[in-house]
């Protein structure tokens, strides 16, 4: 297998994005990371979308993206896997080039959800649950990470305010972001004081409804040394894994096993482990995913993800900097497209570009993305080369 | 709510029909043709037992449209004896009464309906047991 | 003749004050408390209706009957707040007990007497051999107009019989029947709420075809009031049950354990086949029990049953129906109309 480089990467604006159809807002990303990668051609490409049938009525992405991306004729391909459709399109795009089957390989996830009321939005997400016997009672979203919150704070001690530092300081990252959709910083009290969703998350405690786009393009690493102005970014590990669809199938609701799985078999690619990480971008959907998510990667101690969150441990500037990109709570959740926009932090971080939000002497970063309450998720490392 | 989709998981919504592996006991709720312990394709029919006890809840405030006026509703994850656990509404009890660890029996409820001409859909939701 | 083989009740755990209720309207509960002889009644969740009730009220009955549900060939639900006005209520609830696909189902209505048709024809059924076991139940969620005098009584619950050819709880000794055509109360078909004829409700129909049912019916068995421990009367409110009863010559000792009313309300089909369970809940073996139902329209239906001795075995293998009146959680005004439909959300 041969290593792979990013060598472009590109955002499109992310918001409520009233004027743009999907097709732009992906075109936008794609053709951003493509003039990043200095690239005229691309072999393949993979975009990650959660729903854009329920979403705007629209299946067949392979089809249409690649054809007003202007590369019409291509193999294209659309990848579904919940919130994680982007961190798998990256994972299939890596594994084309490493395998040698492609050289110039464009992944990208993109997600347009806001022709949709909100009871629209519900409806199209609760799809990443089972729908007979989770979403047929009348649990939401919200609802499933509430319960995996509820028993965190029982069992380990976790407290309110410690999910609420979460939002905190994802925010106060996302306020030195210009990409982020919601660049203000909040404080422990506003988070606890805002409207109940499904107790005891509160608004605060939830990653928005965006419409956005992220793109890669991903080339051998030695193509890259040939064509890149800027410093190399490689992939040096790659994990994926499932697990149970409905939450109470879980045999430890609050374990998010999968996580565990892939972090495992990326760690192991790479030859690293969670001490060697510099910064990691994480699937924030919730304050408490958040949480137990570190724990999954061996960030914090299993049930200590909170005390984590409250120390500085998981700020800029502390030892393991978490979501310096705002993560999913500041900076946005176009669902489809998350898991490569957590590619585009690393990248800059890794080339040193993220300015206000620099991790000084970041070499080597870390990106989680997971579908529905965990039942897939992908672990990528990506390193300076 | 299509007619066909419901009445597929009437006897797992109504009479809780599972299936528990010849080879090594695990009991699937709903009934699967794969054991997901030990990848076991041999049967026999068996039922949840009616009594379990709360694992985790919420409630939730902001609700799809076929539950907004249930707002507030508990759900949470039950853990029927026996071991296999169901997500389930939790009603008959003050909101905040509900605990972790709480005993609860199943009782047979309205889950839903297709507005006011389509078909109603029942099944099982958990109350207070004493 | 036939018997009850088990017998089930379910009571939904909301209540609500008549005091509640008449603070809004702006009347005296205290005059309607004692004119109604009644405090309180229970109100249905808004996942309860009809069908759940008598599911949980058949369950009940099933775990007293001791016997495999499969056995069950006929299912009867007897209501005025069908869920469905086309696809019958007994569908769901036999699917839900597990009756056999051989079943015979069918949905009866009769007001407030639709539960004891049921009761009835099951009867017949095993009496004339064509079924082992049948499965009766009265249900009602029924409603009254907001403000008018039914809205202090109209309340929800569920009763079931499962009956056989063996003796089981409690032996039919005999059943009877008298009907006119007595416009007294009714609901149109598409109207929400029932209408009624005020004070001639009383008389000329509830009052005139119970005591005829069952006067009738001692004459026929040539028994007399004292014969019976128990008696029971439909129960719309708590008053009318006891003054019937006084009428036909019962003693206010033979008429308590059955008046639920008081503190249930009116349960309309579930009314006098809840009364009975909770007689069968406390009766001893060879006691004699009276039931005589009322539906408007109108008419009554009569059983007597004598207990026999296995009800000891099999009367705690299921909640009793007092228990579960006990069990309850009281609910304000705005709550209760929420919870009735009588105020939605916008959509």
């Amino acid at each position: 297998m041969r290593e792979v480089a990013v060598l472009g990467i590109g955002m499109s604006e992310w918001g409520e994005l009233w004027k743009k159809p999907l097709r732009q807002i992906f075109v936008d990303a794609a053709s951003a990371a493509i003039a990043d990668a200095g690239v005229d051609k691309i072999d393949s490409m993979y975009v990650g979308c959660m729903t854009s049938g329920l979403f705007v009525g629209q299946e067949h992405l392979a089809s249409m993206l690649s054809d007003y991306l202007g590369v019409s004729s291509i193999p294209a391909c659309r990848v579904e896997s919940a919130c994680a459709s982007a961190g798998v399109a990256f994972r299939l795009g890596y594994v084309e080039v490493a395998s040698g089957v492609s050289d110039i390989v464009l992944v990208g996830g993109v997600e347009k959800m806001t022709d949709v009321g909100g009871d629209g939005a519900t409806f199209a997400l609760a799809t990443a649950a089972d729908q007979e016997y989770e979403v047929y009672h009348g649990v939401t979203f919200p609802g499933l990470y509430a319960m995996v919150a509820n028993e965190h704070m029982d069992r380990f001690g976790t407290t309110r305010e410690q999910l609420a530092h979460v939002a905190v300081k994802n925010h106060k990252h996302g306020s030195m972001n210009p990409r982020a959709q919601y660049p203000f910083e909040v404080t422990v009290e506003g988070v606890l004081k805002s409207v109940l969703v499904a107790d005891p998350l509160r608004i605060l405690d939830c990653s928005p409804i965006t419409d956005g786009a992220a793109a890669a393009v991903l080339c051998p690493l030695g193509l890259a040394k040939k064509l890149s102005k800027k410093p190399l970014v490689k992939i040096t590990g790659s994990g994926h894994a499932t697990d149970t669809i409905a939450l109470h199938d879980r045999d430890d609701i609050t374990e998010f096993a999968a996580t565990k799985r892939a972090a495992e078999k990326a760690y192991k690619m790479a030859g690293v482990g969670p001490a060697d990480i510099d910064f990691a971008e994480v699937h924030d959907c919730f304050t408490i995913a958040e949480i137990c998510v570190i724990e999954a990667l061996g960030f914090a101690e299993r049930g200590k993800g909170g005390e984590a969150a409250e120390s500085g441990a998981t700020a800029l500037g502390g030892p393991i900097p978490i979501n310096t990109s705002g993560g999913l709570k500041s900076k946005g959740h176009p669902v489809g497209a998350t898991g490569i926009a957590q590619i585009v932090e690393l990248t800059e971080q890794l080339r040193g570009e993220s300015g206000k939000r620099q991790v000084k002497g970041a070499k080597r970063g870390l990106a989680q993305n997971m579908g529905g309450t965990g039942g897939s998720t992908t672990v990528h490392i990506l390193e300076v080369a | 709510m299509f007619p066909a989709r419901y009445w597929r998981e009437i006897p797992q919504r109504y009479r809780l029909e599972a299936t528990k592996c010849k080879s090594c006991g695990k009991i699937s709720f709903p009934p699967r043709s794969k054991c997901p312990k030990c990848g076991g394709t041999e049967f026999e029919e068996t039922k949840l037992p009616e009594h379990g006890v709360v694992r985790t809840f919420t409630v939730i405030r902001v609700a799809p449209s076929q539950f907004v006026e249930q707002v507030p509703y508990a759900v949470g994850i039950v853990e029927l004896h026996g071991g296999v656990r169901i997500t389930a509404q939790i009603v008959d009890c003050p909101l905040e009464d509900i605990k972790i660890g709480q005993k609860v029996r199943i009782e047979f409820r309205r889950i839903q309906e297709d507005g006011n001409s389509g078909i109603i859909c029942y099944g099982y939701k958990c109350v207070p047991a004493p | 003749m036939a018997g009850i083989i088990g017998y089930g009740a379910y009571v939904p755990r909301h209540r609500i004050k008549v005091e509640e209720i008449a603070k809004v309207w702006g009347t005296d509960a205290e005059s309607y408390k004692r004119g109604l002889m009644l405090k309180e009644k229970s109100v249905p969740a808004p996942d309860q209706d009809t069908i759940t009730m008598s599911v949980e009220a058949a369950r009940n009955a099933v775990k007293r009957a001791g016997i495999d549900p499969e056995l069950i060939e006929a299912v009867y639900v007897g209501s005025e707040s069908h869920p469905y006005a086309v696809k019958p209520s007994g569908t769901v609830v036999s699917e839900a007990v597990g009756t056999t696909r051989n079943v015979h189902c069918a949905d009866f209505e009769f007001a407030c007497k639709a539960g004891s048709e049921a009761m009835f024809i099951c009867i017949g059924l095993v009496d004339g051999g064509s079924i082992k076991y049948g499965l009766a139940i009265g249900a009602d969620t029924s409603q009254g107009a907001p403000g008018d005098a039914l809205e202090y009584s109209a309340a929800a619950g569920a009763a079931a019989f499962i009956f056989g050819k063996e003796d089981g709880v409690a032996k039919v000794l005999c059943t009877h029947t008298f009907m006119t055509d007595t416009p007294d109360f009714w609901r149109r078909e598409y109207e929400y709420y029932p209408r009624h004829g005020g004070r001639f409700t009383g008389e000329q129909a509830y009052f005139r075809h119970i005591s005829t049912a069952a006067s009738q019916m001692m004459d026929k068995m040539k028994m007399k009031p004292e014969d019976f421990s128990y008696a029971v009367f439909h129960q719309p409110n708590g008053k009318f049950p006891m003054k019937v009863g006084e009428m036909l010559g019962f003693k206010r000792g033979q008429l308590e354990a059955g008046w639920l009313s008081p503190t249930l309300g009116n349960t309309y089909s579930g009314s006098s086949p809840m009364g009975l369970t909770a007689i069968l809940d406390v009766a001893k073996p060879g006691e004699k029990i009276l039931m005589t139902s009322f539906g408007s329209g109108a008419g009554s239906d009569g059983f007597i049953f004598e207990v026999t001795k296995d009800i000891q075995k099999s009367r705690n293998a299921a909640a009793k129906t007092r228990e579960q009146l006990d069990k309850k959680t009281y609910v304000d005004y705005g709550v209760y109309a929420k919870f009735r439909g009588k105020i939605r959300k916008a959509s």
